[in-house]
């Protein structure tokens, strides 16, 4: 059990990119402001950003035509958000989801 | 959710989001595994860049052979939305010391922030440093862990996808998209499903040039943009 030079030096160099990623905008607004523009376009960083991770799970991607509908997850994410609906639990749709996806994977649809 | 803050409260919002890191942790170690990484190198991979799909790029890469620099920069773009994520999150934690913002923004992962947002929805925008830095300690110790054990069964375990653990990523951003639209009265349903809408055809029409995780990007800033625009002329 050992890292190899090149592994130590990606964990080192990857490892500090995305520290800087999360921890540099913490520390640039305890000094400054944000502009007005700014905060703006911020509060629809959520929906936006949710809603961008679910079309990257929902979509396969062939590059160069037009992507094509991940069946299985659709399918799956049909009974997992209709238990969102009726009991606005996030874990009533993770467990739904996962029962739903191992019950398509049995029938292997999708 | 309720509106308590408190370390008790956090370990109940939480538990949604620890199947999902459970699900995609096991996945990741049994990856790492078959593409011959070293147990150590699965736990600095996990504690040391703490970074989801990048995880699974760099294993990737390093498995082709790809240049270090090529690596680190594809690292980079992967977790560029980090930025994005944090200049949002810091905004509620400006009172707070230095020290403190640090420690926050260190451990801020996709699941931690929507769940943060979603949270703020039901106090009032109040998020505490205290909810905040647990939540964010369950997500990095349960990733790590995970990630460790899935190395280890690795062997054991030949096709895990078959209980449907992989779906739980997935079925967890659903269910956050759907807790944010019908909780976020500041915004509004209606504007947050045209934005949503809007999000869903550029990442549509990105998908087809450039890289899924360019075109989340893409989409994001696109989808930003488009509400801001919304908001402006009403």
């Amino acid at each position: 059990m050992s890292l190899t030079l090149t592994e130590l030096w990606v964990v080192l160099g990857c490892g500090a990119v995305t520290l800087l990623s999360r921890v540099l905008p913490f520390a640039l607004l305890k000094k400054f402001k944000l502009p007005a523009g700014v905060i703006d376009f911020l509060t629809f960083v959520p929906i936006a950003i949710m809603t961008a991770l679910c079309c990257q799970n929902l979509f396969v991607a062939h590059p160069g035509h037009w992507a094509t509908l991940n069946l299985a997850n659709c399918y799956a994410a049909i009974p997992a958000t209709l238990a969102g609906i009726l009991t606005k639990s996030l874990l009533a749709v993770v467990v739904v989801g996962i029962m739903a996806m191992a019950v398509l994977r049995y029938f292997q649809i999708g | 959710m309720t509106p308590d803050l408190t370390f008790r409260a956090v370990l109940k919002d939480v538990l949604p989001t620890v199947f999902g890191y459970i699900g995609v942790g096991l996945a990741f170690g049994i990856v790492a595994h078959t593409s011959h990484l070293s147990l150590l190198m699965v736990a600095a991979l996990s504690f040391i860049v703490y970074a989801g799909s990048a995880q699974f790029i760099i294993t990737s890469m390093l498995l082709a052979g790809n240049p270090l620099s090529a690596i680190i920069f594809s690292t980079f773009l992967v977790n560029s939305r980090m930025i994005l994520m944090s200049t949002s999150l810091a905004r509620y934690f400006r009172h707070e010391s230095l020290g403190k913002n640090l420690m926050l923004g260190a451990l801020v992962t996709d699941e931690t922030f929507a769940l943060a947002m979603n949270k703020q929805n039901h106090t009032q925008g109040r998020l505490s440093y205290a909810w905040q830095n647990a939540a964010n300690w369950v997500a990095y110790l349960v990733w790590g862990g995970s990630t460790i054990i899935g190395a280890i069964l690795g062997g054991l375990i030949p096709n895990p996808d078959q209980f449907g653990f992989d779906f739980a990523l997935t079925a967890m951003f659903i269910g956050l998209v759907y807790l944010q639209l019908i909780s976020d009265r500041h915004l509004g349903m209606t504007r947050q499903l045209l934005v949503m809408a809007c999000v869903a055809l550029s990442y549509y029409l990105m998908i087809r040039v450039l890289d899924a995780n360019l075109s989340l990007l893409g989409a994001t800033i696109v989808g930003c943009l488009f509400g801001m625009e919304m908001k402006r002329c009403h």
